[in-house]
């Protein structure tokens, strides 16, 4: 009942629109009645001569127009009746089909852009731990299986039961015996396919799972096919891969057979029903008790119900699908939204970076950082060095406000961090991420990505700078490149270099590199960071690396273990302490005894 | 997984393929012919339960007699029985076409990825391949099966209804149907714009499907450079895109299917007005009337119907295109039939004719290049003894990979040849040279099952007792019989219970099983804890005795006990010599050993400091 109130609240502000659309489906349902009431007309009183019970007013326009005996010489008149039914019957299923449109696209397409506004706005954390596949089929088919729910299956129950109503009200008032014998079968039909569908559900899901497997052992042949052929194992794959399939194929035929059995045994019920009804009628009329007119209007309107209402059980039993999509997108839109604070400021973003005491954690009681203090001039460049886990991560992302520390002080230029909008913050940093993701787009739109209107200048600079320039000179698009799927695979360093060209064009005061150089070569690696020191002396610069080269040259240096800071100093001071650094350092010289020992002749 | 599907859909008809597609129908010729047999019998019986109706009014109700009723009710019962029947035949028969078909594509599919070579899987990502291997043969088996039903079953009952109509009266079907030539005009309007929309629709959502998947990826990027609302607007024209193509299709059906039945009311007009006028005039019996009146309404359901059964078509022939052209793929290395009739295929190998293999290993004047002309070798040549250990080093990209590519025959010299025992390896089949082959990976990849099948992969007729000594060859065995089922523990999808050293040892063992003669090893890159690293050291050695080992060698350790070291830069063996002769070079490899020094240390001084 919950999920029917949520999938409720997804229609919001197109509610008008779907009830026009079901109000059209009321019309048109009673208007689809009326042909038959007009050849009833027709073959009982016109051709028949039986007198007719009319409403007065259609009485009264009868006789005006020159009475039975006119229709009767021109039965043309009743045609045009008929095509007048028909018009009027498609305007309203016109309506219908383009409001039930206009609703249910509109619908999916609010609960798409809000699942995708949803999505970047839930908190970095969220997807540092999500897992993509499963996100996407939420938002894709999820998001289908409810949209083909309010578009045609919501609306096609709402018919069934309208016609059903309106059948039922007409065929009563027409001869009660033969209302009761025409809808015999109808609970019967509604329960059955009801019960049938389901029962079956377990025969689906077993199909899906075995489909499942079969796509899980060709997912694992295809991505150990190198395995596969290097033991020569073709024919044992191929085995396997047929049992899967053939294990699918099986259950397969157990549904094909389910169903078969299901329309069968319908169809035949369906069919009987309209045979009652013309076994019977013709008893009944033969003995003069309905008019054959009447038969046929029963004859009709038997055959119009019964298709919908073996639907029905269907479209019940995938209304339980439609439920658990809701309840699947509903996990996403309950996550919480990235917050902050009311009375956030946008203050310039340049000038000493000072932390004070900072601890964070992300998860209560298992802190990450501890206790960090350190100062940073505006225009230094500070090296981050620690072994794996020891929150030099972290430590960054407090910078952009990725997390927010738990304890202490941040503050950049005098302002406490905590105080600066987040998204002001983060346009005024810029950080390379260690394993950036570029955009499907060309290299070019890749590396203006971050601001708007930006200038070919500025993208060539930037891609001097971040040595894009000579690599994408080899492409023959150059810059027009298409990067992913549909264009070309770049490789880890290229990637990073374009990321750090992307992250250059906002000219912002601090930049950060997250281990973004581990994946470009040395010398490259050090062109860009002459490049780097070059283009501005004023930008505040972070640099986590391994990397004794890239360390050394850094104002300062912070050495992090185990979430705190253990060292810091310049290049001088830390090969004089022990330490890790000095660690580090001393790599070369025990290099150089190895050398020693190996140029030994060997004895 | 969520694989995503790309769709170019093709505009035309495409009747090749449909002949193509013919070849994969052709096994089931007899139900094909069953079903169309069956589907003419159950849109003749739709067509005569009218004449039943026409048959009571005439017999019973007019002449208000009642002898008979109860033979024509048998009658009755007997029609419903046999549509009844007919729908289980229908369903029955079209369900196993569909199944069978899927079964069959998929079957034939992956025989031929089994023998595709390397570069195939090189170009192509394995969702790509996933995608024609699940949903494109599953929409192609479904549409074509219940595509064609409702197309022949619909044409037959059109066609029975005209037939009949004539007979009972040819004058007034001619009336009747003379809304046909609009329904044409109508039909050819409309139904050429809502294919087009449904397939512009399909676009925006595959497009849709794209966009998801980049927000989500790349949702820590975005954060990092503030764009949210850039994506969000770009986002949103494509919501905005796939609204709007999606109402305007649902409009033309809207006006499209409304349109047909009020034609279809016209003919039921015509026939009220005329055949009215005909009873009154007694030419014409009530039931004729009341039949021709069922038949006008009857007549026009199939069509409305027609749109989507030629867009599910349309889509199955995008899917069949797909389909097909990864079954067509031409095979780049495919053993000559002498040399099959020999040594037999990968399905069926003739082990028997198989000559014992000593494992010296030749290049001679060896070229390749990929297809797109980029040379990785020239003239390259490498005389390998058995038994021993090579040490290939080098940059991503110098070659190394190819020269192990090409040992292994996932690729063939494009000049020059390669001798196995001092025959081109070509004289044999691929599956001989590679079942006397050992291959470890980079990255170990293990196949879901236990471990204890993991090992007896690389040798499916290993005992128990094989399989054990190996993993205890290799150091393996401690750990596995740590475990709380031992050898029969489940590794999970990929080995993702396991941790890389585990699933690297586990990968060696299977190598050991398997007693190849000649062995290749990827070596990873990634760091692992010391004391696994050792460990591994030791089993690499291990397996590495008596036999002609290459090794992508990134280890300093592996590449200092390696008989011989290439160093290879652009495709060509610049040193070539031991690790001390190579040292006192102070070339390249001296650089690259230095580098490498440098890079392994750090690492172990980071990873020692994080222990504690």
């Amino acid at each position: 009942m919950k999920r029917m109130k949520i999938l409720f609240s997804y229609m919001q502000g197109n509610r008008l629109v779907y009830i026009g659309a079901i109000l059209c489906v009321i019309i048109s349902a009673f208007a689809a009645m009326i042909p038959s009431l007009i050849i009833q007309f027709a073959v009982d009183s016109v051709i028949g001569g039986k007198d007719a019970q009319l409403p007065s007013f259609l009485h009264n326009l009868i006789n005006r127009i020159g009475g039975m005996v006119f229709i009767r010489k021109n039965l043309w008149v009743l045609g045009l009746c008929l095509i007048a039914v028909y018009l009027f019957n498609f305007l309203f299923v016109f309506l219908r089909g383009k409001w039930s449109a206009k609703a249910s696209e509109s619908i999916a397409k609010r609960l798409r852009d809000r699942l995708f506004e949803h999505l970047q706005n839930l908190p970095y954390d969220y997807h540092v731990k999500a897992e993509t596949g499963d996100l996407i089929q939420r938002c894709t088919s999820d998001v289908e299986t409810i949209r083909r729910f309010l578009a045609v299956q919501l609306v096609e129950v709402g018919r069934a039961l309208f016609m059903l109503t309106g059948a039922l009200i007409i065929m009563l008032s027409l001869d009660v015996r033969m209302t009761l014998l025409s809808l015999i079968v109808v609970p019967l039909i509604f329960g059955f396919s009801l019960v049938f569908f389901m029962k079956v559900q377990k025969a689906f899901l077993q199909a899906d799972e075995a489909e499942g497997r079969l796509s899980n052992t060709l997912q694992e042949n295809l991505t150990g096919v190198r395995v596969v052929r290097a033991f020569g194992r073709q024919a044992f794959e191929t085995e396997k891969f047929d049992s899967r399939n053939v294990e699918y194929r099986d259950l397969s035929y157990k549904l094909v057979r389910i169903l078969a059995v299901y329309w069968a045994v319908s169809d035949s019920i369906a069919l009987l029903q309209i045979g009652i009804v013309v076994v019977v009628g013709a008893f009944l009329a033969a003995r003069g008790e309905i008019t054959l007119g009447t038969l046929l209007v029963f004859f009709s309107y038997v055959n119009m119900l019964l298709w919908p209402i073996r639907q029905l059980g269907r479209i019940l039993s995938d209304m339980g699908k439609t439920l658990v999509s809701v309840g699947r997108i509903q996990e996403i839109l309950d996550q919480e939204e990235e917050t902050q604070d009311p009375g956030c400021i946008m203050p310039p973003i340049a000038g000493d970076i000072v932390f004070d005491n900072v601890s964070f954690e992300y998860e209560k009681g298992r802190p990450v950082l501890k206790n960090i203090s350190f100062e940073v001039k505006q225009g230094q460049t500070i090296a981050i060095l620690g072994p794996t886990g020891s929150g030099k991560s972290s430590l960054i992302h407090l910078l952009q406000r990725l997390y927010d520390y738990t304890e202490g002080s941040i503050t950049i230029g005098g302002v406490e961090l905590k105080k600066i909008d987040k998204k002001w913050l983060r346009r005024n940093i810029g950080v390379v991420l260690q394993e950036p993701f570029l955009f499907s787009k060309t290299i070019r739109e890749n590396i203006g990505i971050a601001k708007r209107s930006v200038t070919d200048r500025e993208i060539y600079e930037a891609s001097r700078i971040a040595a894009v320039h000579t690599f994408v000179e080899d492409f023959e698009q150059g810059y027009e490149t298409p990067v992913g799927e549909r264009g070309v695979t770049l490789s880890g360093g290229q990637k990073q270099r374009v990321a750090i060209a992307r992250t250059l064009i906002p000219d912002t005061s601090i930049l950060i590199f997250d281990d973004s150089l581990s994946a470009v070569d040395t010398e490259t690696d050090a062109a860009i960071r002459k490049e780097l020191r070059k283009r501005s002396k004023d930008v505040t610069t972070f640099i986590i690396s391994h990397r004794i080269a890239t360390l050394s040259e850094a104002d300062k240096i912070l050495v992090l273990e185990d979430g705190r800071l253990v060292q810091s100093g310049t290049h001088d001071e830390l090969i004089n302490q022990p330490g890790l650094y000095q660690r580090i350092w001393s790599i070369q010289s025990s290099l150089e005894q190895e050398l020693m020992d190996n140029s030994q002749p060997a004895f | 997984m969520n694989y995503i599907e790309e769709q170019e859909y093709t505009k035309r008809f495409d009747l090749g393929l449909w002949k193509h597609l013919l070849k994969y129908a052709k096994p089931y010729t007899k139900q094909l012919i069953l079903l169309a047999f069956i589907m003419i019998l159950a849109g003749g019986v739709d067509v005569v339960f009218p004449l039943m109706t026409r048959y009571a009014i005439d017999n019973f109700i007019i002449p208000d007699k009642l002898e008979g009723l109860p033979l024509y009710a048998l009658v009755y019962g007997l029609l419903v029985a046999l549509q009844g029947f007919n729908t289980w035949a229908l369903i029955m028969i079209a369900g196993r076409i569909e199944v069978d078909l899927v079964y069959d594509i998929r079957k034939t599919g992956f025989k031929r990825l089994q023998e595709l070579s390397f570069s195939y899987y090189d170009k192509t990502p394995v969702g790509w391949i996933m995608a024609r291997m699940t949903s494109d043969s599953q929409r192609l088996g479904e549409s074509i099966s219940w595509g064609l039903v409702d197309l022949t079953w619909g044409f037959a009952m059109m066609t029975g209804i005209v037939i009949i109509m004539f007979v009972l009266n040819w004058k007034l079907a001619l009336i009747s149907l003379s809304v046909i030539p609009f329904l044409a005009a109508v039909s050819l309007f409309f139904q050429s714009r809502i294919l087009k929309g449904y397939r512009q629709v399909r676009k925006t959502n595959s497009r849709i499907t794209g966009a998801f998947n980049e927000g989500i990826m790349g949702a820590k990027t975005t954060k990092t450079l503030v764009l949210e609302e850039r994506n969000l607007e770009e986002f949103k024209v494509l919501t905005s895109d796939m609204r709007s193509s999606s109402i305007r299709v649902a409009v033309f059906s809207s006006i499209f299917y409304p349109i047909v039945s009020a034609l279809g009311g016209i003919g039921t007009a015509l026939a009220l007005w005329y055949g009215g006028s005909g009873v009154i005039a007694q030419s014409i019996s009530y039931g004729t009337l009341v039949a021709f009146i069922t038949y006008t309404i009857q007549f026009f359901e199939p069509i409305s119907q027609l749109a989507r059964i030629f867009a599910e078509l349309q889509s199955a022939q995008a899917s069949a295109e797909r389909v097909l052209s990864m079954i067509d793929t031409p095979l780049e290395i495919e053993d000559p039939p002498e040399i099959k009739a020999v040594y037999g295929d990968v399905f069926n190998p003739k082990r028997e004719n198989w000559e014992p293999i000593k494992g010296d290993v030749t290049f001679r004047n060896v070229s390749f290049s990929y297809k797109d002309g980029e040379t990785v070798l020239e003239n390259f040549n490498l005389e390998v003894k058995s038994g021993e250990t090579i040490a290939l080093v080098g940059e991503t990209g110098s070659g190394k990979s190819t020269i192990v590519n090409l040992i292994c025959r996932f690729y063939e010299p494009t000049q020059g040849e390669i001798l196995i025992d001092g025959i081109d390896y070509r004289k044999r089949s691929q599956l001989w040279l590679q079942s006397n082959l050992g291959y470890v990976l980079q990255t170990p990849h293990l196949f879901s099952g236990t471990i204890r099948d993991n090992i007896r992969y690389g040798n499916l007729s290993a005992t128990d007792e094989d399989i054990e000594a190996a993993a205890r060859l290799v150091n393996a065995d401690s750990f596995i019989r740590k475990l709380e089922k031992g050898y029969d523990t489940e590794v999970g999808e990929g080995g993702s219970r396991l941790s890389t050293g585990q699933k690297q040892l586990i990968s060696f063992a299977r190598a050991v099983v398997a007693n190849p003669k000649i062995f290749v090893l990827d070596e990873a890159t990634s760091s692992i804890d010391t004391e696994t690293e050792q460990i591994i050291q030791n089993a690499i050695q291990k397996v590495l005795e008596g036999r002609t080992s290459f090794i992508i060698a990134h280890r300093l350790s592996t590449i200092r006990s390696a008989d011989r070291i290439l160093v290879i830069v652009d495709g060509k063996v610049i040193e070539e010599g031991t690790h001390r002769q190579l040292i006192k070079k102070r070339g390249y490899y001296y650089r690259l050993y230095t580098n490498q020094f440098m890079e392994e240390e750090e690492a172990r001084i980071m990873r020692r400091n994080k222990s504690y």
